[in-house]
């Protein structure tokens, strides 16, 4: 009976939030896109294919498809669709990148500084980029809360957390947090300023949070006694510690920034002793010096596909890294860490092909489907599957052609860049101004 | 006597027949079977390329081939001239961020007097990665000030600096002010900045010319005084004799307009450099029969407004106005990514068949190389490269590299590192299963 009650209580509460929380959620577009070459990332290609997309969701990829009534249509005769791009390693869409206050600042999380207007999104948009995964920068060995977006320009910052991924953490080795391309005139030098320090001070901190939850279960035990006593004191909460000791529940998984394979090798073995999961390395220049260990953790690489030489640490990391890496089973993909690099990952993508050979389809997987699954996210997005959101980009040749060029980009069946309406309104502005600049008669 | 006489001769007369035969056996090589493309006139399909020592000996279709050539079957590859970097740190510049490494920038702000062949690092490990992918010769430039100095144009193979100078000086390099390189977050050099700039700059070349004319007169006359030696002046001397192009780095479509006036009052000969906002004043410069190299299209347009395309869909524009154009990597260790920024501009508009010639013949045209190399024509050295398909296009193969009739070596560091490596993957994994 009381179980009952409680039941109904609990679904009555759960329709109301629901209602309170639908105005939030919208529900997505419709589109039906016919007559492209469908490359879906994990089914093949599709030549003459249409995807219906139905609030948003994929609801059917195949040919001759009817739009149901009030659908509208988009022609995409001789052209290519293929998911939205999803970049695994950006810091766009932020009104900060780098928390410098402090060496430690796990309790920094970017989802309070989105910038829905930031112009890296349409630059983004207009390289067919549909989600981002946005991060703290590598100024410190543990960075913050990193956020998923999707690039809704237009649209205030709660509707582009994609709530769907998995909560990340970042954490940085070598060369930037112990600032050696920094002028020693600029500041005086804090703590670490070598790789020693930089491990040493991750470790101490997965310590201090071991400390801090052995604290409060120490408190909730005591708590639980028959007569607790009446000094008993709850610790003092502490948000840096109580990030990290998420990443040690399993809540927040690691995204490590690291160049050097030996640094890489040492961050596993700290993974290992505290029992926490690394997702991915970031840039990670000597992955394929590594292989058989990135393989027997289940660590995934997101990377630069060529940008190396910038400093000594990408002093080896060589354009065939991609395939090389992609071939022999870890899931890779291509970043661009960069607000210009971002409208582009498609040609990086492309020279997957080129240096080491990679199939077309694992080549675009590159850039959509293995980010989607390192940022636990290929449930809803990364190819173009029944179910999934309505992300897709459209490219007038081949994607992976050095000759193509975005045409659209549509996130959940919404257009968000349309090029023939971008030159549109550009030609349309230039008339206008023409017209107001020509001497008036009279 | 006589008899020995006439033995020695005919001994000597042997053997210089047999050397020179010799020699010629081994000179030639014959690439049959690829499809040509000269890049100038038609391509031909399943033709012949026949190399005698450095240079193209001819080039046809169902050509007779020299007796003891060297065969090479090409059936299904592709045969382009190798590519030209209008504009680039190649063996100036290893890690960027190392200034230990970084060689292409002088302190200061007038220094003509740099020649950056003279910094060139042979070992450069950019080197054989650029050529790797078909880039055959680069101009190496100086950058910084408003003088930066003289570039030089190099092949992509030898051991000293000598051996890989083509001609240097080729160019001296001027940096206007005005737009910076490109990006949203730049602000643009103020106005007056600009045009304090460019009387600074006609300053100098005024002063070369009154030094010119000093050392003129006294060469003339031993009672004159030579001019006091300054070697910046000096270095200037070709530019104002209009033996020496000048290489104007400029963005703004303001600062385009005042550097074409400049070199037409200054008459000095000259080339364009960036050019970012071009596509506004695209007339202007073609009028002007002033030549553009791009920069590196890898960068953002330097204002909203110009559209998010702009620097794609730039070189199309100046290319339809008549302009003649050439593409650059603008860099060291992406020296390799030339081909690409040609294929974006075709992408956004520009020619494909234009967009191969800006890096290949139009360079050379440019650079007044273009009678030994650009194209593949009989009498050009031969620089040649053989692909799988166009060799604009990402997924593209490089097969060989030929770069004055040798055939170039197209390992890297990238294959040497992972070919290092490869054994310790397989071996760790043998031992896990």
């Amino acid at each position: 009976m009381r179980i009952t009650r409680k039941l109904i209580l609990g679904v009555t509460w759960t329709i109301f939030f629901a209602f309170l929380a639908a105005p939030f959620t919208r529900a997505g577009g419709s589109l039906l896109i016919k007559n492209g070459t469908i490359l879906t990332v994990t089914g093949g290609v599709l030549p003459k294919g249409d995807v219906l997309i139905i609030d948003g969701i994929i609801r059917q990829v195949g040919q001759n498809i009817q739009a149901p009534p009030g659908v509208k249509i988009i022609d995409v005769s001789g052209k290519y669709v293929m998911p939205g791009i999803i970049d695994s390693h950006t810091h766009i869409a932020l009104s900060g990148t780098n928390e410098t206050g402090d060496v430690i600042t796990a309790e920094v999380d970017m989802a309070d500084v989105i910038h829905p207007e930031d112009l890296s999104i349409l630059t983004a948009l207009s390289g067919g980029v549909t989600m981002v995964h946005t991060l703290h920068g590598s100024a410190n060995p543990i960075g913050g809360r990193n956020v998923t977006l999707k690039l809704k320009w237009g649209r205030p910052a709660e509707e582009m957390v994609v709530h769907e991924a998995t909560p990340t953490l970042k954490f940085a080795l070598g060369e930037n947090p112990k600032q050696a391309n920094r002028p020693a005139t600029t500041a005086p030098p804090r703590y670490p300023i070598s790789r020693m320090g930089v491990n040493a001070i991750i470790r101490r901190e997965l310590l201090r949070a071991k400390n801090y939850m052995e604290e409060w279960e120490r408190y909730r035990q005591a708590m639980k006694a028959k007569n607790p006593p009446p000094t008993l004191l709850p610790p003092r909460r502490d948000l840096r510690l109580e990030t990290l000791a998420d990443l040690l529940r399993g809540h927040l998984v690691a995204r490590c920034h690291s160049y050097r394979a030996d640094e890489t090798l040492e961050f596993i073995n700290l993974a290992k002793e505290f029992g926490f999961k690394v997702a991915c390395f970031e840039h990670i220049p000597e992955a394929y010096k590594i292989v058989p260990e990135l393989l027997s953790q289940g660590i995934g690489i997101s990377v630069f596909l060529d940008n190396w030489a910038y400093k000594v640490e990408a002093e080896e990391g060589i354009a065939p890294m991609v395939a090389y890496c992609a071939q022999h089973g870890i899931v890779v993909s291509i970043n661009s860490d960069s607000s210009e690099r971002i409208r582009r990952l498609f040609n990086d993508a492309a020279k997957a092909v080129k240096y080491g050979g990679l199939a077309e389809e694992e080549a675009l997987k590159l850039i959509t489907l293995n980010p989607a699954i390192q940022l636990g996210v290929d449930k809803i997005a990364g190819s173009i599957d029944v179910g999934k959101h309505g992300d897709v980009a459209v490219f007038h040749e081949h994607p992976l052609s050095a000759y193509t060029r975005c045409e659209m980009t549509i996130i959940e069946g919404e257009i968000y860049f349309d090029r023939d309406l971008y030159l549109k309104e550009r030609q349309d502005k230039e008339q206008a101004a023409k017209r107001s600049a020509a001497p008036k008669k009279g | 006597m006589k008899r020995t006489l006439i033995v020695i001769v005919l001994a000597l007369a042997v053997g210089i027949l047999a050397r020179v035969s010799l020699a010629s056996e081994e000179e030639y090589t014959v690439i049959k079977g690829a499809r040509i493309v000269p890049v100038v006139g038609e391509d031909i399909a399943e033709g012949m390329l026949i190399i005698r020592g450095e240079r193209i000996e001819a080039v046809g279709r169902d050509l007779s081939i020299p007796p003891g050539a060297r065969i090479i079957d090409a059936t299904g590859l592709s045969a382009y001239p190798g590519m030209i970097d209008g504009y680039s740190f190649l063996g100036l510049s290893e890690i960027s961020s190392i200034a230990a490494t970084v060689d292409y920038r002088e302190t200061g702000r007038i220094n003509p007097q740099l020649r950056s062949t003279e910094a060139l690092r042979p070992e450069s490990m950019h080197i054989p990665i650029t050529r790797s992918n078909g880039i055959t010769a680069a101009l190496v430039v100086p950058t910084g000030g408003l003088i930066a100095g003289q570039s030089g144009l190099i092949r992509l193979v030898g051991w000293t600096p000598a051996e890989m100078v083509i001609k240097s000086p080729l160019a001296m390099h001027v940096e206007l002010p005005g737009l910076g390189r490109a990006g949203f977050r730049r602000q643009p050099a103020s106005r007056e900045e600009a045009s304090k700039q460019l009387l600074e700059l006609k300053d100098w070349l005024n002063k070369a010319r009154s030094y010119d004319r000093r050392r003129d007169a006294a060469a003339k006359n031993v009672l004159f005084r030579l001019p006091d030696f300054d070697e910046k002046l000096e270095s200037l001397i070709p530019v104002i004799r209009g033996e020496l192009p000048v290489m104007i780095s400029v963005h703004a479509d303001k600062d385009i307009l005042a550097a074409i006036q400049l070199v037409q009052e200054e008459k000095v000969k000259a080339i364009f450099f960036g050019v970012t906002q071009g596509w506004k004043v695209a007339e202007e410069i073609a009028k002007a029969e002033i030549p553009v190299v791009f920069g590196s299209l890898y960068e953002m347009p330097p204002s909203w407004e110009d559209g998010y395309d702009a620097l794609y869909r730039n070189p199309s524009v100046l290319s339809k106005a008549g302009v003649k154009i050439a593409f650059s990597s603008q860099s060291a260790s992406l020296a390799k990514d030339l081909p690409y920024h040609a294929a974006k501009a075709a992408a956004f508009g520009l020619d494909k068949r234009e967009a191969l010639k800006a890096v290949t013949i139009y360079p050379a045209e440019i650079f007044g190389v273009a009678q030994m190399m650009g194209s593949l024509e009989k009498g050009k050295l031969a620089n040649i490269v053989l692909t799988n398909g166009d060799i604009l296009e990402l997924r593209t193969t490089i097969h060989k590299v030929f770069i004055d009739g040798k055939e170039v070596d197209l390992s890297s560091r990238y294959t040497e590192l992972l070919e290092k490596y490869k054994p310790r993957t397989r071996m760790k994994l043998e031992k896990r299963l």
